[in-house]
């Protein structure tokens, strides 16, 4: 199965990436935008069968895939 | 005395180090690679700059996960002293041994450059050598050296006086005109709560010689043998 994996800065964390691209966006044609925050996304394939998936999953969420002073993350599947 | 220089796949300044710290009378620096497990027999840790892991995910993200760093805890867990220079601090970030995180550059540039940084806490491990509020010309090439903590941690790092460095003007002020990459409170460099464990965006080990623009890193390396050395003589 494929798990998705969304993370995101924090609200209190300077984005200067988003900032730049928002100030491109308003640049070329669209000064409706109001912000751009940019984070990262992550495709994993994994084993149906995988036991304990959703909490061993999160456990490395936490510890390898975000830094939870900085971003926050989300598992979709 | 002897410091151990940890070497990770893409770190680059661990020649930096070694070079340094050896050129130093009465140190003995060694290179330790990250798949080793033990840090036996060394007086000190340093965690160099460079790309860790290519800085891949985060930078240091996954560098925390190499082997050696279950030693690198411990030993720090046990007072050793530890100093993690540019990747190095993002190193320790990364494992929790020091509070906080280094983010993008506010400017989004990598910035190579000669800043200069005051020391804020005289009386550290890392700094005794140095006059309260003396100011250290150190070089920094970073492009996420950008230091942030929430509130609460910032308040903490400043009341238990953690905050060891911060970048100042040439006449030694601290404001934002000095901040070169965006780090609150010109946040350059901080230590933990126990005071043995230090990080630092700036390097040091780039300003070991007058030929190379400064040698006010000497300063943190000395401060740290005389800490070494009086320990010593306290155990004995």
């Amino acid at each position: 199965m494929k798990v998705k994996v969304l993370v995101t800065p924090k609200a209190a964390v300077l984005d200067p990436q988003g900032v730049a691209v928002r100030d491109a966006m308003k640049h070329l044609g669209m000064p409706e935008v109001h912000s751009v925050r940019i984070g990262k996304y992550l495709e994993i394939e994994v084993d149906d069968k995988t036991p304990n998936l959703d909490s061993r999953l999160n456990d490395l969420c936490r510890d390898l895939l975000s830094n939870p002073v900085i971003e926050d993350y989300e598992v979709v599947k | 005395m002897k410091f151990a220089v940890i070497q990770f796949p893409g770190s680059n300044c661990d020649q930096d180090c070694l070079a340094a710290l050896n050129g130093i009378a009465g140190v003995r620096a060694e290179y330790v690679w990250h798949k080793k497990t033990s840090l036996d027999g060394c007086d000190a840790i340093v965690l160099p700059g460079g790309f860790s892991y290519g800085d891949y995910l985060r930078c240091g993200a996954i560098a925390r996960f190499s082997p050696i760093m279950a030693s690198v805890v411990e030993e720090a867990r046990n007072g050793k002293l530890v100093i993690g220079t540019c990747n190095g601090f993002q190193v320790l970030c990364e494992i929790g041994l020091l509070p906080g995180a280094l983010v993008r550059n506010r400017a989004l540039h990598f910035i190579c450059d000669l800043v200069t940084t005051r020391v804020e806490v005289a009386d550290s491990a890392f700094t005794h050598g140095c006059a309260q509020g003396s100011l250290l010309r150190l070089p920094i090439a970073h492009g996420e050296g950008c230091y942030f903590a929430d509130e609460p941690t910032l308040r903490e790092l400043n009341e238990r006086r953690q905050i060891i460095l911060r970048y100042a003007t040439a006449d030694g002020r601290i404001d934002a005109s000095a901040n070169p990459n965006g780090s609150v409170e010109n946040i350059a460099g901080i230590c933990n709560r126990e005071g043995n464990v230090f990080g630092l965006m700036p390097h040091p080990d780039r300003a070991c010689e007058e030929r190379l623009g400064s040698a006010d890193g000497l300063k943190i390396f000395q401060s740290m043998m005389t800490t070494i050395e009086s320990r010593r003589q306290q155990a004995a």
